[in-house]
């Protein structure tokens, strides 16, 4: 009894602690911008002070916002895709296949993970504007691909391993290409391992704020965090705090939805019952 | 069906320059101590070793190139590899649908192969949920949907435990039988390979020993190895020295029929083979069994009393060229070193008990003599022996 005492107010204490900035966002972005403005340190908005859904209403109605809501879910779907799919076949060869290099091939990979994104910021600015990339959506997406490749592909590699190999050599005695193989044996049974890299990747490339601010100028590819630091309003002087806060509950949404999403498809322990363990 | 075949491991020879000839719907064992390639053999045999040199042939085709799924063969693996992501229903159609079969066929097919397995009531299970003997048969339907040219099993049983392992032999024999399918089977274990081969070939470090019927192994062991690998509990080997036709045991002399005798003339000190049920109470024997053996008196040191049978332990001293020759099949053989003793089986009947002095009778007809340098048998019935390992190709296939 005293334990579930004890683990109820260690997990309420925990709860608070991490979700109170999250639920306080949400609060003020329910408080009208003039209350913010003069002082408005209750939880609960003060009397009068309530907006409702307006900041969301007007966030919303923001061109900008929205244009830099599609620029992020763009390009962060298409470099998770991207990224899957090479991470994938390279975890696949590193996993399975023996070749010269490979043990080199893993440690750039984790070298390239290592490097802070800092540093490369401003070597990349000058060669995009170079060639072009400034700017533009494949601009960041190479970028946040390079990134996320090599976790992507440790993570993999790890869950490949872990595939018995005779399910791939059963296949291909049943009439399977090794492609067919890898396609309907390996990759479903990789899928809790797909979807975790698919995740790491999308977090990486939404909440990225670093290559977003740096690599873009306009809202042809600006993408959401930094959107938001441009987030001005109307009068540059006065921030429109609860208008901004109401642009990150929006801005989380998706990645709340694509989590949700994928964690379903985390089954562990799919293998199980392959091979006589 | 199959014909020559030799192989090379990456500079190890693994398997070396070993043919069989498989006819159509024989039901052939490659049987052996582990690491014996076996398992590799049955490997290239379906595609997924590389073949150094030789040819593999399926029929007239020679497959030596062709990739796994080219070949046609139906492989049962040692721990099933089921497709976890499936249902037993689409484990068991994988095959017919990679060969897009439509619906209406592979669901017939799946549904005699069921039947056959009794997997009904299973279809629509995961393989996580099934039990060993389960996943078995459902890796066995999934061989037998296709219409292949071949069965493989590698060790198929080995995962199981005893009792369900004696349910499935029989059912392996039966179906077997029933779809008059060529197969070829992997086993480590004597009894599945005695009881379900029409021929059994007994190989040993990469090399085939003999190719034979169980009852010609078992009768007629080309080598000690083959003689000291096929029978449970194993043969007896016994230092002897045979002078005319009585051989010198070390419980005393034994007289053994003339033209065996003949054989083994003027070799020295040689190895007798004798298997345990070749002995007998002599009290329990019938007098007009009794003149085809000879008798000798030795005591017992411990009986295991089995209710339809007992085994006897008589331990003996050998000298040192046999022992270490014996030591030598113990290590081919996966066993350990244990002292020289004498097995012999009992009939139940027998009153012999621990420590008594008994009158054994020897049934001599049974017995071989090997030559302790080489292993070879010198008394072999080499009409009824199939095809054994000789000494001249024992030497050539030694890499150099």
């Amino acid at each position: 009894m005293k334990q579930r005492v004890g683990l109820v107010v260690g997990v309420g204490l925990i709860l608070v602690w991490c979700l109170l900035p999250v639920v306080w966002i949400v609060s003020l972005s329910l408080k009208d911008a003039v209350a913010v403005t003069n002082g408005s340190p209750g939880f609960f908005p003060a009397d009068g002070a309530f907006a409702g859904f307006d900041n969301y209403r007007d966030a919303w109605g923001n061109d900008q916002f929205r244009r830099a809501i599609i620029n992020s879910l763009g390009i962060s779907l298409i470099s998770t895709t991207l990224s899957v799919i090479l991470a994938t076949l390279a975890a696949y060869a590193i996993a399975r296949l023996e070749f010269r290099g490979k043990k080199l091939v893993l440690t750039t990979a984790l070298a390239i993970a290592m490097f802070p994104v800092v540093a490369l910021v401003s070597p990349l600015f000058d060669m995009w504007r170079a060639v072009g990339l400034y700017d533009t959506w494949p601009g960041l997406i190479i970028p946040y691909m390079s990134f996320t490749l090599p976790l992507a592909i440790w993570t993999l590699a790890a869950f490949f391993r872990e595939i018995p190999w005779e399910l791939e050599q059963a296949a291909q005695v049943d009439g399977a290409t090794s492609w067919q193989a890898f396609r309907k044996v390996i990759v479903p049974l990789a899928a809790p391992g797909v979807f975790t890299a698919a995740i790491l990747t999308f977090f990486f490339a939404w909440n990225d704020f670093v290559f977003g601010i740096t690599l873009t100028s306009t809202e042809a590819a600006r993408p959401i965090p930094a959107s938001l630091s441009f987030f001005v309003g109307a009068d540059p002087f006065n921030r429109p705090a609860s208008l901004l806060a109401a642009g990150a509950v929006i801005a989380t949404i998706p990645i709340v939805i694509i989590v949700l999403i994928f964690q379903r498809k985390i089954v562990a322990g799919l293998t199980s019952g392959a091979v006589k363990g | 069906m199959k014909n020559i075949v030799k192989k090379y491991g990456d500079g190890f020879p693994a398997v070396n320059d070993i043919s069989i000839d498989v006819a159509d719907g024989e039901f052939v064992i490659l049987v052996g101590p582990s690491g014996c390639g076996k398992s590799t053999l049955l490997r290239m045999i379906v595609g997924l070793e590389d073949i150094t040199s030789g040819d593999m042939m399926i029929g007239d085709r020679r497959v030596n190139d062709l990739a796994p799924r080219e070949r046609n063969l139906a492989m049962v693996f040692q721990n099933y590899a089921l497709y976890p992501h499936l249902t037993v229903y689409e484990n068991i159609a994988f095959p017919l649908r990679l060969a897009k079969a439509d619906d209406a066929t592979v669901d017939e097919k799946v549904r005699a192969a069921s039947k056959t397995l009794e997997l009904d009531e299973h279809l629509d299970r995961k393989p996580a949920n099934l039990s060993g003997g389960q996943r078995q048969r459902v890796a066995m339907g999934r061989a037998i949907v296709r219409d292949a040219d071949a069965f493989l099993f590698d060790e198929p049983l080995s995962n199981l435990d005893a009792k369900l392992r004696g349910q499935m032999r029989s059912e392996i024999s039966r179906l077997q039988k029933k779809l008059g399918i060529t197969t070829v089977y992997v086993t480590h274990d004597q009894t599945e390979a005695m009881t379900l081969g029409d021929r059994v070939a007994v190989l040993k470090r990469g090399i085939l020993q003999q190719l034979a019927t169980p009852r010609e192994l078992y009768s007629n062991p080309g080598n000690l190895f083959v003689a000291g690998f096929i029978g449970s509990p194993p043969m007896n080997f016994l230092p002897a020295t045979v002078e005319g036709t009585s051989v010198e045991l070390p419980f005393g002399s034994v007289e053994i029929p003339a033209d065996k005798a003949e054989k083994a003339a003027g070799r020295g000190l040689l190895i007798a083979g004798i298997r345990p049920e070749a002995f007998e109470d002599a009290s329990v024997v019938e007098e007009s069994k009794r003149a085809s053996g000879s008798t000798f008196k030795a005591t017992v040191e411990v009986v295991e009393w089995l209710g339809s049978e007992a085994f006897g332990y008589i331990p003996f001293e050998a000298p040192p060229e046999v022992q270490e020759q014996l030591q030598q099949l113990e290590r081919d053989l996966d066993g350990e070193t244990l002292r020289t003793q004498l097995v012999i089986s009992l009939d139940a009947a027998s009153k012999v008990s621990e420590g008594d002095e008994a009158e054994i009778w020897v049934d001599t007809a049974t017995m071989h003599l090997f030559d302790p340098s080489t292993g070879e048998n010198l008394t072999i019935d080499r009409e009824n022996a199939g095809r054994v390992l000789t000494l001249q190709e024992e030497a050539a296939a030694q890499p150099a």
